[in-house]
């Protein structure tokens, strides 16, 4: 693309040269046009906070005496320290029970609104945003978290940022940002009963690597992607990152409309009627240029499952461990043997045989209503394996109620699972939800590291669907591996 | 951030290469909330040791980092910067920097000067031979001066432009604020704000 590579679309040759999606977006929150080389600078529509990466923003903006630009564009959660349950009491670690104070002194100081712990639209930054209908299309949202990029699925600019950034974004509402380039993830076909975005989005990581996206904002695109919810459109978006991209985007389209539509801050009467008019325009032209494509047969796929300890270390669940010594170079067998020590797995071993201790069905990949309601259709009238703990932790509060009332918190429970409070929970050992060393779980969640769920700990990475499976069987398994449910 | 014209100050040579930023503050510092008082956290690990440049008494005070090749590699932690800054450096030499972190450097006003390896070594040498000697360091010239020697060193312009103007990244952004204001009129009304709350 040259001299329009990426988002570096001059405003003047706009309406000529067909343009992606995301270029369209960029030019759209273009404050200032970088001279010489120098950074674009871009509007930011919407500003997410929570308590890990904000303190020293907030302290920055103290120590040189600076303002908070715009409250009303900005909005913080506790979600990464909180507990998920006692969520009454007092946090009993020290470093986290100060992150939230902290968070919520600045808060009050600075005039953000803060859904504390306890609070109905409390729950994980990236849950609450679109859930409240803040998250709209063709916006730029920011977040200092890298999986800010879930909010592509509604066809806005969606990137987590560092803290410093987190600052500046506070005292001027825009950001300084190089050009990006862009690449065209095709999706075509239908998927298999059984197989979800959460599958799409992990073939797309084992195929074009954990490095395979970056410097690129990937777009969603194609039948497969269309055919999806906005919740599973968010599983996609959401680890895009994983991928090593800056963002995912996904064009909106009348399922996005129909989402955000009534949401608390949706636009409403005329305002609604221009805003769709305008998200119509939201879709990559025709003959416009990515720098990249990649295209992925929807037919083809199967639940899909890691085995070692990167998002891209996965491989179709009816296959065995691979062997390290099929992979790529020198790096990547080295790479994979030392996967395989860490994961106490032998090559050759069919996932589907592979034990697990815990299963952990939330985080802001996997915890909205839709994820909840297709894990307790496949649990309804199971029994658990007794050899497993299952763990379902929304994703919000108000996905905890909702759940509620439709009496899936009773499915979880009659199976024997435990079931929480919302925030990230076992996603990341920040919060008492930890596996133990050597514990082995079946994740909904994005990262597979070494340690991220509790040291030591061993994370597979699986669809809800596939959680589900598991913690009826007891080793990785996919709903068609399950016996029906005898007829009560 | 203050504008940084010249400096003076007491020279420490860190004669090591390839300090990366865990060893400049390890990770159990970043736990923290604030943005200032590192300075205990700077080379936490080496200053339990009596040995190290920074436990001894003449340097204690010093603010002119001369270290090895390839300083600040590993993890982006801003927190390196804030460490050294906190500490007391206002420059750090060295014959190469990693991106990220002179890119961080010059974002909080910490002076990443490179000069070539035997200009390092120069300079190791005076401080051997005068523990505690001061070291110039002049931005407009871009010059190291130390006893009677002056060397060269090297900076992009645009971040010795932005440290001499003591402009950091939000004080550059501000100077354009016409333009975000001018951008936020344009803002079409359907655009969702968070205030007051509705749920
Ligand atoms: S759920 Fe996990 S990935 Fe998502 S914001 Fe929380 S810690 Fe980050």
């Amino acid at each position: 693309m040259s001299e329009t590579t990426g988002a570096r679309t001059t405003a003047q040759d706009s309406s000529a040269t067909p343009r992606t999606l995301a270029e369209k977006v960029w030019t759209d929150h273009l404050v200032r046009q970088g001279e010489n080389g120098q950074p674009d600078l871009i509007y930011i529509d919407l500003h997410l906070v929570h308590e890990v990466t904000s303190p020293q923003a907030f302290e920055g903006l103290r120590l040189a005496g600076r303002g908070l630009r715009r409250p009303d564009l900005t909005i913080a959660t506790e979600d990464h320290n909180t507990p998920t349950e006692d969520i009454f009491s007092t946090i009993k670690d020290e470093t986290s029970r100060k992150q939230i104070d902290t968070l919520r002194a600045n808060c009050e100081e600075f005039g953000v609104r803060l859904h504390s712990l306890g609070d109905a639209e409390q729950g994980i930054v990236h849950v609450v945003g679109p859930q409240l209908g803040l998250t709209q299309p063709g916006m730029t949202v920011v977040c200092g978290d890298s999986h800010t990029s879930t909010h592509g699925a509604f066809g806005a600019l969606a990137f987590g940022i560092g803290t410093s950034e987190v600052e500046h974004v506070m005292a001027t509402q825009t950001l300084s940002l190089a050009p990006f380039k862009t690449m065209a993830i095709t999706v075509e076909g239908t998927l298999k009963p059984g197989v979800t975005s959460k599958d799409i989005i992990l073939a797309v990581i084992a195929k074009i690597g954990t490095g395979g996206g970056q410097g690129y904002v990937l777009e969603f695109r194609g039948s497969a992607i269309r055919s999806l919810s906005m919740e599973a459109r968010m599983t996609i978006c959401n680890m895009s990152i994983e991928a090593g991209a800056r963002a995912g985007m996904i064009a909106p389209d009348q399922t996005t409309f129909d989402y955000v539509q009534g949401r608390p801050h949706a636009p409403q009467g005329e305002d609604w009627d221009a805003a769709v008019e305008y998200w119509k325009t939201l879709h990559t032209d025709e003959g416009a240029e990515f720098d990249n494509e990649v295209f992925i047969d929807a037919d083809e796929l199967e639940p899909f499952v890691t085995w070692g300890t990167n998002p891209g270390q996965g491989v179709p669940l009816s296959e065995p461990v691979p062997n390290p010594e099929d992979a790529g170079d020198d790096n990547a067998k080295d790479a994979a043997r030392r996967a395989l020590e860490y994961m106490g797995l032998e090559a050759g071993t069919p996932m589907k045989e592979i034990p697990v201790d815990t299963v952990f069905l939330g985080s802001c990949t996997n915890s909205r209503i839709e994820d909840l309601r297709i894990a307790a259709d496949i649990v309804k009238g199971r029994t658990k394996a007794e050899n497993v703990r299952m763990m379902v932790v929304p994703g919000s509060a108000k996905v905890r109620l909702q759940a509620e009332a439709e009496g899936l918190d009773q499915v979880f429970r009659d199976f024997g699972a435990d079931w929480r409070f919302a925030g990230c929970s076992m996603c990341l050992g920040m919060n008492p939800d930890q596996l133990a060393p050597g514990e082995r779980c079946a994740s909904t969640s994005n990262r597979n590291f070494e340690g991220r769920q509790g040291k030591g700990g061993r994370t597979h990475l699986v669809s809800p669907v596939v959680a589900a499976a598991t913690a009826v069987r007891g080793t990785l398994s996919a709903p068609s591996d399950l016996e029906s449910v005898p007829a009560v | 951030m203050e504008k940084f014209i010249t400096h003076r100050g007491t020279g420490v040579p860190l004669k090591q290469s390839n300090v990366d930023t865990d060893q400049i503050i390890p990770a159990v510092y970043l736990k923290r909330i604030t943005k200032t008082g590192f300075d205990d956290a700077l080379f936490a690990g080496w200053r339990k040791n009596p040995d190290f440049v920074l436990s001894q008494d003449v340097y204690k005070d010093g603010s002119v980092l001369v270290a090895g090749s390839d300083f600040g590699t590993g993890s982006s932690r801003e927190h390196a910067v804030w460490a050294l800054r906190d500490y007391g450096f206002n420059v750090v030499i060295s014959s190469r920097f990693a991106d990220i972190f002179r890119g961080n450097s010059g974002k909080q006003g910490l002076l990443a000067a490179q000069v070539d390896q035997s200009d390092v070594e120069l300079l190791w040498k005076l401080m051997d031979e005068q523990p505690g000697i001061e070291i110039e360091v002049d931005l407009e010239s871009k010059t190291i001066t130390c006893d009677t020697v002056t060397v060269p060193f090297q900076i992009d312009d645009y971040t010795r432009w932005r440290l001499m103007e003591g402009l950091d990244d939000i004080g550059l952004t501000l100077q354009h604020d016409e333009d975000v204001k001018a951008y936020e009129d344009g803002r079409p009304a359907f655009k969702p704000v968070t205030l007051p709350a509705k749920s």
